[in-house]
């Protein structure tokens, strides 16, 4: 196993970009990695979409891509796992790097969902078609229930969860590729629409477009192209069940708890060492269940310790200091590595206003469906 | 939804068969091919209770286009007598009559209508007792 560093990233600003097409935004984020990096060539790459077939009836994505990059002829793989695609995506190419299969690797995510498709049709497909969707419970209907059920059982409150959202607009407004780049306020998040209760539009991450790429090399060749190289200390996966009713406990994101896991062992070290992180905020109750599933807190107290403000910019752990899924935009497939750039610009110390003071290690969370795949990636400059 | 994809869960969604594991008793809705607690594959067929309670729900108010008519309505996750859960609409209820823990009984009901020919589609939902 060799080490593995990301030595570039590039991404385009998230939101409703009509002007584009899935291959216009693919290539705008993969061209921006390629020229922050510096490489020459590429010898293989990944792209992580979800459901590119539905949103924009265009499959075969990885030989497009690959051809409007201007580099068709290498091998070119698409991943899919529901919104965690583009981290499972890293893991791949974290795989190839390390297994000395090939040195320079592109891993892209990348999802147009404002082309006219039903997102709540097409985002239903990563729950149990037959057994949850058929009787008719949507996606933020699955999370409106893990809330309840989290509210009921540790007395998480509806402001709780508000302030998960008005702390990561906050963030969102000092991010330029952000989708909405503008503050929010508890009582604008209670009193938004209604989509099911408790959550409101505002409990919600929006419908986007967008794409993001990084580049890994070989850790030990990484200063070739870049003075800040960071390097993937862990990359883990994990799954659960589908159906969000087959599993014991539905305030527990058992894969998220399971990859955070292996990856604190991979990387040798625990939650209390991390300095930012960004998790999976599909609905602002996923960030208070990832904080609490990855150990940043014990079960049933995210939505204290988010009240507390230790989540904020300032505060014990950081968390979505890109203003995460909800502010910066959730284009599905690109998401787990829209969470990657982020955390490699905190750790070379470029985020600028959002920036964490001395910030050394990162993490990054990625989800899919309601919980059924997570992804966890822990970062170290060098 | 294709015919062949529709009456396959017939058993299921009109008639809840289950199946439980011969070795562990553990019991699969919908039935499963190999026991993911003892990695058995011998079952037998069962059917599941109608009673049970609510663990969880919300209630829909944007939903997908062949439920866009039905809304705002209640879906929750419901655990039978037999402890096994499902996820269904609770059905003949106010929103706000919903609580975690209450008692609900499964009925078969219509669930939807199909795309444009507007095919009915069958299946179970809750109502409070
Ligand atoms: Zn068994």
């Amino acid at each position: 196993m060799r080490d593995v560093a990301i030595i570039g990233c590039g991404m385009t600003k998230f939101g409703e970009l009509w002007k584009k097409s899935i291959r216009d935004i693919f290539v705008e984020a993969g061209l921006k990695a390629i020229d922050d990096a510096g490489v020459e060539n590429i010898d293989s790459m990944y792209v992580g979409s979800m459901t590119s077939g539905l949103f924009v009836e265009q499959e075969h994505i990885s030989a497009i891509m690959a051809d409007y990059l201007g580099i068709a002829g290498i091998p070119a793989v698409r991943i899919e796992s529901a919104c965690a695609s583009g981290g499972l995506a890293l893991r791949q190419g974290f795989i190839e790097v390390t297994s000395g299969m090939n040195d320079i690797v592109l891993v892209g995510g990348v999802e147009k969902m404002t082309d006219g498709a039903d997102a709540t049709y097409a985002l239903a497909s990563a729950a149990d078609q037959e057994y949850e969707v058929y009787n008719g419970i949507t996606f933020p209907g699955l999370y409106a229930m893990i809330a309840r059920a989290h509210m009921h059982r540790y007395g998480t409150t509806r402001k709780q969860l508000a302030l998960v959202a008005v702390k990561n607009h906050k963030n969102g407004a000092s991010n330029p590729n952000a989708q909405f780049q503008r503050e929010t306020t508890i009582d604008g998040v209670i009193n938004a629409t209604m989509v099911a209760d408790p959550l409101t539009l505002m409990d919600c991450s929006p419908v986007s477009d967008g794409a993001a790429c990084v580049i890994l090399c070989p850790l030990d060749q990484a200063k070739k192209y870049t003075d800040t190289p960071v390097k993937i200390l862990a990359s883990c996966a994990a799954t659960d069940n589908i159906a969000l009713h087959q599993r014991d406990d539905v305030t527990i994101l058992k894969a998220v708890k399971l990859s955070g896991e292996s990856a604190f062992k991979q990387a040798g070290i625990s939650p209390g060492d991390i300095d930012v992180a960004e998790v999976h905020d599909c609905f602002t109750i996923a960030e208070i269940c990832a904080i609490e599933d990855l150990g940043f807190v014990a079960k049933g107290k995210g939505g204290e310790f988010t009240e507390k403000g230790e989540t904020a910019l300032d505060g014990k752990i950081p968390i979505n200091t890109s203003g995460g899924l909800k502010s910066k935009g959730h284009p599905v497939g690109a998401t787990g590595i829209a969470q990657v750039i982020e955390i490699v610009e905190q750790l070379r110390g470029n985020a600028g206003k959002r920036q964490v003071k001395n910030a050394k290690v990162g993490l990054t969370q990625n989800m899919g469906g309601s919980g059924a795949s997570s992804v966890v990636h822990i970062f170290r400059v060098v | 939804m294709p015919s062949p994809r529709y009456w396959r869960e017939i058993p299921q969604r009109y008639r809840l068969e289950a199946n439980k594991c011969k070795k562990c008793g553990k019991i699969f809705f919908p039935p499963r091919l190999i026991c993911c607690e003892c990695r058995g594959q011998a079952f037998e067929k069962i059917r599941l209770s109608d009673e049970g309670k609510i663990i969880t729900f919300t209630v829909i108010r944007v939903a997908p286009q062949q439920f866009a008519t039905q809304t705002p309505y209640v879906v929750a996750i419901v655990e039978t007598k037999d402890e096994v859960r499902l996820t269904t609409q609770v059905a003949d209820c106010k929103p706000e009559d919903v609580e975690i823990g209450k008692k609900v009984r499964l009925v078969f009901r219509k669930i939807q209508e199909e795309g444009k020919t507007g095919i009915l589609c069958y299946g179970y939902k809750a109502v409070l007792v």
